[in-house]
């Protein structure tokens, strides 16, 4: 593993994480998940538990990528219902992982932060690893560091809406402000393009769902986004020139004289 | 020669209407077997009964559009049940890519613009400025479609049906048609909760379903006639039937409420909640072990899809049929 990524003490080769929902066929998961080489794959549970653990069979095939499962708490919109969910999810999958939503807008699935940190904090404390989904907020970040979190998931955009990266700007400082804290982004990704930009602003991977399993062809598209996940990290571990501005020549006099097609 | 045909569901139904029918000459006898007191009373009951093989390419293989357009021909001539009168896809104007998404995945459809709707559906007009037509789909009330079918196997005089009982495995061939119930008997076969809730509303005449997108929470309302609309189906990975979740009755009101408000002020006639068989491609499979043939996996698409297996299930049990597209041999 020459470049590996470490979430939580666990080395991993690929950096790019999948949902998995709104797939056509479990099958179909099966093969995206083999075709972008993920080995993280995050699986909701609130619904599917249902009124004991009816989504077994579902699981059960997800456990069959070999991948290892983050489960998380899309959905749940307090502290109280996130919290609960988690507890219910280590029981389920057996591991301390979680991706913790807490939603504060359910129009556009913004996470309310409030909840976030707090949930956060008493996840920790009860032992769990929060991979908490959150907005590029620095304050925000800060404090769920301070809460005990190790990773920070901040979105690139709403929720399935595929728009790539919104804030360019705070992206890039939340990565400047935490240069050690692993950052996976998480949300709003359409295309591997918006993949290869994030990571080569820095991000250590990108977590994605609509994109890939709403794809005309998943899996071909699973395999086109670990390309762009793969070609934005090298970028960014081969350190891109940095851009030049031609809008003002620097030097219009002399440049003339060597111009003679100017004549 | 005899066949047991054990479930009478949708996908028991036609098995044995189309063994009866295409081994009549040869003298095959049909007994169809189904634990429960009549028949219709498993899954099939609460489906939605679209006979749309071009919507359901949206997300479906092709192959279930092949096989679902020979459904189109089975309900409109040989069990006459369905109405013909296309299907309509909407969007709200924020999920507008939806509709995009929808239309490029799909076939054999027009895209109407606000008077195509209005003209189509009145209740629609000014709702939806565009739409997906599928012209030539049809609709069906799955209760009514499976007591028409039962009572042509009863007028037919090489069917015995056996309500109330169990298999009793001493056939020539057994036509497993249990879906979800057979689990046990075949590896990888799953339950896909589904759950639907009836309105009854004077107010409306939507004479063809119409299904709503959203990204999170797709819905359809299909009307039944005498002022009845279905509205359908939740999708959940999960194997508990018979739980109707108020978070899932919410939404699926919603949906209904947003394609037209006069479902707020209908009157919930009834809740349906159950599990769909589905293999993990979710495509249906005929599965042959020895002389059990295993009729499954038909997952949201049971009246769609049954006619053809039914077509094909017979073939193999009479003159050793095999079609690679959807049989399978056991494992064990």
């Amino acid at each position: 593993m020459d470049d590996a990524l470490t979430l939580y003490d666990v080395m991993l080769d690929s950096r790019l994480l999948l949902g998995t929902a709104r797939y056509p066929s479990p099958a179909i998961l099966a093969q995206a998940i083999r075709a972008a080489k993920t080995q993280i794959v995050t699986v909701s549970l609130r619904r599917e538990a249902g009124g004991s653990r009816g989504g077994e069979s579902f699981w059960t095939l997800i456990r069959e990528s070999g991948a290892r499962v983050l489960p998380n708490t899309a959905g749940c919109r307090t502290v109280k219902e996130a919290v609960t969910t988690a507890q219910m999810a280590r029981e389920v999958f057996g591991t301390d992982w979680i991706k913790l939503e807490v939603i504060g807008d359910e129009d556009t699935l913004q996470p309310d932060v409030f909840g976030l940190v707090e949930a956060a904090r008493i996840l920790v404390g009860d032992g769990f690893c929060v991979f908490p989904y959150m907005t590029e907020d620095l304050v925000v970040a800060e404090k769920l560091l301070d809460a005990g979190c190790r990773v920070l998931m901040p979105w690139a955009a709403p929720i399935g809406s595929g728009r790539g990266i919104n804030n360019i700007f705070g992206l890039r400082s939340l990565r400047a402000h935490f240069p050690q804290t692993p950052l996976v982004v998480d949300a709003g990704l359409g295309a591997p393009s918006h993949a290869a930009a994030v990571m080569e602003l820095g991000y250590d991977a990108v977590l994605l769902n609509t994109a890939v399993s709403r794809a005309g062809d998943p899996v071909a598209m699973a395999r086109a986004f670990a390309l762009g996940v793969n070609a934005g990290r090298a970028a960014f571990l081969a350190k891109p020139m940095t851009p030049r501005d031609f809008a003002r020549p620097s030097t219009p006099v002399i440049g003339r004289a060597f111009d003679e097609g100017a004549a | 020669m005899r066949v047991e045909v054990v479930g009478a569901g949708v996908a028991g139904l036609t098995v044995a209407f189309e063994l009866a029918r295409q081994g009549a000459a040869q003298g095959l006898r049909v007994e169809l077997v189904e634990r429960r007191p009549r028949a219709g009373l498993g899954c099939s009951r609460y489906a939605g009964g679209m006979i749309a093989p071009w919507c359901e390419l949206e997300s479906a293989e092709p192959i279930v559009a092949t096989l679902g357009v020979e459904a189109l021909e089975f309900w409109t001539k040989d069990i006459p049940v369905a109405t013909v009168a296309g299907s309509l896809v909407v969007a709200p104007p924020r999920d507008r890519a939806e509709l995009v998404d929808f239309a490029r995945r799909a076939q054999n459809f027009e895209e109407l613009d606000a008077a195509g709707v209005a003209g189509l559906e009145g209740d629609l007009a000014s709702r939806f400025d565009s739409a997906l037509y599928f012209g030539s789909e049809a609709h069906l009330d799955p209760q009514a479609a499976m007591t028409a079918l039962g009572e042509s196997l009863a007028g037919m005089h090489n069917v015995s049906l056996r309500f109330g009982e169990s298999a009793r495995g001493d056939a020539d061939w057994t036509v497993d048609c249990r879906g979800f119930a057979a689990r046990d008997e075949l590896p990888g076969l799953r339950g896909v909760k589904g759950e639907m809730v009836m309105l009854r509303s004077g107010d409306l005449t939507l004479s063809r379903p119409v299904r709503m997108l959203h990204p999170k929470r797709p819905a359809y309302v299909v009307p039944r006639g005498a002022g009845l609309f279905m509205i359908g189906a939740t999708m959940i990975e999960n194997e508990e039937a018979a739980r109707v979740t108020a978070r899932s009755v919410v939404e699926l009101i919603n949906s209904a409420y947003a394609i037209h408000p006069a479902f707020a002020e209908a009157e919930i006639v009834d809740m349906g909640s159950d599990v769909r068989p589905a293999f993990p491609d979710n495509l249906p499979r005929l599965t042959r072990r020895g002389r059990t043939l295993y009729v499954n996996g038909l997952y949201r698409h049971g009246f769609l899809l049954a006619p053809a297996l039914a077509r094909r299930a017979a073939r193999m049990v009479i003159e050793n049929a095999w079609f690679p597209e959807v049989c399978h041999a056991h494992p064990g």
